[in-house]
């Protein structure tokens, strides 16, 4: 398929009346050479989604593997838009959730673990051995697939991170904590009780924690690997709401195997396969006409 | 493109498409008996059109709920998805076309009614036209969606670009829409003929205006089997070509 100019996705699309073709009325004549089924002059400025235009990770020629011989990601390259949710989606062992762990340096827990190519996130290069690896997981928080919350109360959970940064003002403190978790959507919930323990609240609020423990640091990126398979529909439809609001300040990279999860809370989709980056583009693009084979089965459901 | 793994889906999208065929060769006889019961004054043949109309209503029904079915159900994505949003736009654009014989048959028992006027050479070309256009639309569909399902494994290695589904199917689509003009045209000549002659012999009058709107209704087949076709290349290359002016060369 060849890519051609396309109406702008994304855009609201008002149409004028139809002009009447068989009167002999040309419509192309008022409109100049405007494709006729394109947003009339003046409308398609207004983008209706957010726009990409800055690049927040660089992602270059980046090969990883585990053992030294099974290349795990092969050549991987991508631009990761700031401010925008992008999720990563494919089959088991396809390397999303590894990808997304380099992002946070998280493999270099693994021994024998062997990464080429560059990362730059915001400005970073991130794969540079004098790097301060704590200083990056500052930068770029992750909240995993199990909610991990620390067996404290509520409020040291969240207070643990601007801690150790070396914020000790109570006032201070308090703030940070409140506003953590209004932006995790936890507040209402959590503020009569946030000197209890943490364990006591649910599964979903556990993750919400988890979130607002994450961003109580102010990181600039949010990798969430599997956010909600341990949820039930509810606490997973509240991360996503809170996966839209959390857009509008930190850039978010998620990792699903649910794709109508990917289609409803990312604007950009990357399919991953047996290593490799199959697809990677808008996501409304992906889900309704991909360009490649691979990419059509898998959200079609075509395993092969 | 290899079976869904679910079969109980592919079932599902199989028989979607058998209805909207169905619903296409029928709607393909209502049209064809439709103007042949004026042709012939066959006032019988044209009451057995206006009978048969609930069959397509029905069918109408029924595709519109086997789609909502699996958009609620199983959640389509790229070419599924395709496939069943054409096939809820198809199924109404073709129960247009049923009312549309519905109303031609009841012109020709009204016109039975009276003397015969002159034929119209136009009608029949007119007629035969806006069949090609929506038997050719329909074509299109069948080849195009014959991919969605029950083709022999050919997945491609992986990376590999979508290669063109049902390739004449587009092409073929593409020229239903511009055979659309000539159908326009044919119209406006016997809107001409037909006001000129109610000018000249006003008893004519009734009469010439029914078989205008006879014309009207072709027209509007014509339309309709456009509006399919637009769908299919839709369906085949996930572009729209809707509105467009002047019509793309090639898609």
């Amino acid at each position: 398929m060849e890519s051609q100019e396309k109406p702008p996705v994304g855009h609201a699309v008002t149409l004028p009346p139809r002009p009447d073709s068989g009167n002999g009325h040309d419509p192309t004549a008022q409109r100049g050479n405007v494709p006729s089924n394109t947003a009339p002059k003046g409308l398609d400025t207004v983008p209706l989604f957010g726009t990409c235009d800055t690049v927040e990770i660089e992602i270059r020629d980046v090969c990883l593997s585990y053992d030294g011989t099974t290349q795990t990601l092969k050549h991987i390259n991508m631009d990761i838009a700031k401010g925008q949710v992008t999720a990563f989606i494919g089959p088991s062992g396809c390397g999303k959730s590894t990808l997304l762990r380099c992002l946070n340096r998280l493999n270099d827990l693994v021994d024998g673990c062997t990464i080429s190519g560059s990362i730059v996130v915001g400005g970073l290069q991130i794969l540079d051995q004098t790097l301060d690896v704590t200083d990056l997981r500052k930068r770029v928080g992750m909240v995993f697939q199990k909610p991990n919350p620390f067996p404290k109360t509520i409020y040291e959970n969240v207070a643990y991170g601007p801690r150790v940064l070396g914020i000790h003002n109570k006032a201070q403190l308090d703030d940070i904590v409140e506003k953590s978790l209004r932006a995790a959507a936890l507040w209402e919930e959590a503020k009569d009780r946030l000197y209890d323990n943490a364990l006591g609240l649910s599964g979903g609020q556990h993750q919400r924690l988890c979130i607002a423990r994450t961003i109580a640091v102010e990181p600039e990126v949010v990798l969430m690997d599997e956010p909600c398979s341990a949820l039930d529909p509810i606490a997973t439809a509240k991360i996503e709401e809170l996966i839209h609001e959390l857009k509008k300040q930190y850039t978010i990279v998620i990792v699903t195997h649910n794709m109508q999860q990917a289609a409803r809370v990312s604007d950009f989709t990357a399919f991953m396969y047996l290593g490799e980056l199959i697809e990677f583009g808008k996501t409304e693009k992906l889900f309704t006409t991909p360009e490649k084979q691979a990419t059509e089965d898998y959200i079609t459901g075509r395993f092969g | 493109m290899p079976l869904h793994t679910d079969s109980q889906y592919e079932e599902e999208l199989q028989q979607l498409r058998a209805k909207v065929l169905e619903m296409g060769g029928l709607v393909e006889k209502q049209i064809g008996d439709a103007f042949t019961s004026f042709v012939e004054r066959d006032s019988q043949t044209a009451r057995a059109v206006i009978e048969r109309d609930h069959m397509v209503n029905y069918l109408d029904v029924v595709i519109d709920e086997a789609c909502i079915r699996l958009l609620a159900l199983y959640q389509p994505a790229a070419r599924d998805l395709r496939f069943i949003t054409t096939s809820l736009r198809i199924s109404t654009d073709l129960e247009r076309i049923g009312d549309i014989a519905e109303n031609i048959c009841e012109r020709a028992i009204e016109l039975n009614q009276e003397a015969p006027l002159a034929p119209r050479p136009e009608l029949p070309e007119m007629a035969e036209g806006a069949r090609a256009m929506l038997r050719d639309s329909l074509d299109a569909f069948l080849q195009s969606s014959s991919d969605v399902s029950v083709t022999p494994d050919t997945r491609l290695s992986v990376g590999e670009k979508l290669s063109d589904f049902g390739s004449e199917a587009p092409d073929l689509a593409l020229s239903v829409c511009q055979h659309d003009d000539r159908i326009d045209d044919l119209t406006a000549q016997i809107f001409n003929t037909m006001l000129s002659q109610m000018r000249q012999e006003p008893e004519y009058a009734s009469r010439a205006m029914r078989i205008l709107f006879i014309a009207k209704y072709l027209e509007r087949v014509a339309d309709h089997a456009t509006n399919i076709a637009e769908m299919v290349i839709y369906l085949a290359k996930g572009k729209s070509i809707r509105h467009l002016s002047p019509l793309p060369e090639s898609v």
